[in-house]
């Protein structure tokens, strides 16, 4: 019998034992791990919006390092994600060989590309929840709709590990990571809101912009953090939620035929 | 006695070439089992699909009386594999590879917990426990490997290349643990390409090249049925002329380098022979299974 590598996925909770075990590997270097979550986008922030800031006009009606504070919690969520599934993963799947070591149990390939997203989103949400702290003792979010942030860190974690995931299983080697950081992580932070409001931009990259992930993500956050209900909450999720589970899929089908080999 | 592991018709193709080209084998409870062959020969891809890892191109695969690959997962249960590369958690410790392995099983902290002391104990290890992998020895790992494959108490182990790269007293300790596990009533299946390992272990082998089972049987049945009982290796610069003149003493000459094979049923007149040519230096010894593979699937070099 022939398998099929484009079959459904079986979902199963047998993940949970490999997300444990990621967790004790973090456990080990929490220290450094915590101190790079908030390092990057505390020097973001407290450069660019005092920097910057001081310079530009309020925009939307909020300072600019208010406004800069959202673009950097969704870019350090995504980031978070994204350097797991593709740096970390890569050395699970293909340098340790801990996948090979797992899918000789009764664990399979389907519960290791879950496990995957699963901590990915968990390293995810462990950045938003560090970043939200920093916004919030620089007094920068006064609202309870801020706490809406983290199950928002985890949502944007998943959709990014799913779609990085898809250049993991496509990867020959590390150096490959570069092309998707250079061709499609920076372009989206400068097309999708982070460090200044998309209409700001020529009538068709605003198109695109529409198209990106990081857009939606921000498109929630920012009103968030400012006190108000962010409009079309619906469709932002869902497109979160189709880039997850699409990127979920492909890779999935992609490390099947991958490891088949 | 009953078979765990049955294989009819067994195939798998890469690129239009079939790694593993109709193999049928079907392997006892508590026997030693080794598929030998030289590199390429489909021996890795051969335990893949018994796992189920991969998805065979046609026949059959039954294994613990699961259907594979589509049962894998509930014959894996019962199964221990310890593969040819180390892929033990680097980050963690003897102890920590053993509980977070056991996890994949489904196994319980505590369940893991009771079984530590006797794993580490079969693998030499209680010394180690709480050692990091990185400082471990070329055979520490594998014996942490082999203990990591008996978390889950399995029937079957599998175990690709389990002493290469080790030094003899690393093999000498893995050989007698695995005799153990077969005293003990496990069954291994175990891929080689040492002979010795595969004369002193198995109880059967079967000899792969090209994706083909050659041979099978016990050692002495794959010696006698394959190859004249007596070898005599005849070394010096002059062995392959004198070879050529001495063609009525041996049933079969093989020539590599500056030593000649001579294969014979009965040595006394070849030896007798030996004795008029002191520039000659000889040995002479019962064949053995490294003559068996080596005559079933060539000297050449394989790369």
């Amino acid at each position: 019998m022939k398998m099929n590598i484009y079959a459904w996925p079986q979902f199963s909770r047998r993940f949970v034992p490999i997300w444990q075990r990621n967790y004790l590997v973090w456990k080990k270097m929490a220290g450094p791990s915590v101190l790079g979550h908030l390092a990057d986008p505390v020097i973001y922030m407290l450069g660019l919006g005092f920097g910057l800031g001081a310079m530009l006009p309020e925009i939307g009606g909020m300072s600019y390092l208010a406004f800069l504070s959202a673009g950097t919690v969704c870019y350090s969520t995504m980031n978070s994600a994204s350097f797991e599934a593709l740096y970390s993963g890569f050395a699970r799947m293909h340098e340790q060989r801990t996948w090979e070591a797992i899918m000789n149990t009764p664990v399979t390939l389907d519960d290791i590309v879950i496990s995957e997203i699963a901590w990915a989103a968990s390293k995810s949400l462990l950045s938003g929840v560090a970043v939200l702290m920093v916004i919030w003792l620089l007094g920068l979010a006064h609202t309870p709709l801020s706490l809406w942030i983290i199950p928002l860190s985890l949502l944007v974690g998943l959709c990014f590990a799913a779609v990085a995931l898809i250049v993991t299983a496509l990867a020959p080697g590390y150096e490959f990571f570069m092309y998707y950081f250079t061709l499609v992580i920076t372009p989206m932070t400068l097309l999708c809101g982070v460090f200044f409001p998309v209409d700001q931009l020529p009538t068709m990259l605003q198109g695109v912009s529409a198209a990106l992930p990081l857009t939606h993500a921000i498109n929630l956050a920012r009103p968030l953090l400012n006190g108000a209900i962010p409009a079309h909450v619906m469709w932002h999720v869902a497109v979160l939620l189709g880039y997850s589970l699409l990127g979920f899929y492909l890779s999935l089908v992609l490390f099947r035929r991958r490891l088949a080999q | 006695m009953s078979s765990v592991i049955r294989a009819a018709g067994l195939r798998k193709i890469y690129g239009g070439q079939a790694v593993v080209d109709g193999i049928d084998l079907e392997i006892r409870r508590g026997e030693c089992f080794g598929l030998l062959g030289p590199n390429g020969a489909g021996k890795t891809t051969t335990l893949r699909l018994l796992l189920g890892l991969l998805g065979p191109d046609g026949g059959r695969v039954e294994l613990l009386g699961q259907a594979i690959p589509q049962q894998a997962r509930e014959a894996r249960q019962r199964v221990g594999v310890v593969p040819q590369m180390d892929n033990l958690d680097p980050d963690f410790t003897v102890a920590e590879n053993l509980l977070v392995y056991g996890r994949y099983f489904g196994m319980s902290d505590d369940q893991i917990e009771a079984r530590l002391p006797d794993l580490l104990e079969f693998s030499n290890l209680t010394a180690k426990r709480d050692a990091k992998v990185p400082t471990l020895s070329g055979g520490m790992k594998r014996r942490l490997t082999l203990a990591r494959a008996l978390v889950n108490d399995p029937d079957v182990i599998f175990l690709d290349e389990p002493t290469t790269g080790l030094d003899p007293q690393a093999r000498h300790l893995i050989w007698q643990r695995l005799r153990e596990l077969t005293a003990r009533g496990k069954t291994l299946v175990l891929t080689t390409h040492f002979m010795d390992e595969a004369e002193r272990l198995c109880h059967r082998l079967a000899v792969m090249d090209n994706g083909r089972i050659i041979s099978q049987g016990s050692p002495r049945e794959l010696i006698a049925d394959n190859i004249e009982p007596e070898v005599v290796e005849v070394f010096g610069e002059t062995a392959a002329e004198w070879a050529k003149t001495a063609t009525q003493f041996a049933d079969r000459f093989e020539l590599s380098g500056e030593s000649v094979f001579c294969y014979v049923r009965d040595a006394h007149p070849l030896l007798h022979e030996l004795q008029r040519h002191p520039e000659l230096r000889y040995v002479h010894r019962p064949a053995n299974l490294e003559d068996v593979f080596l005559k079933l699937t060539g000297r050449e070099m394989r790369e």
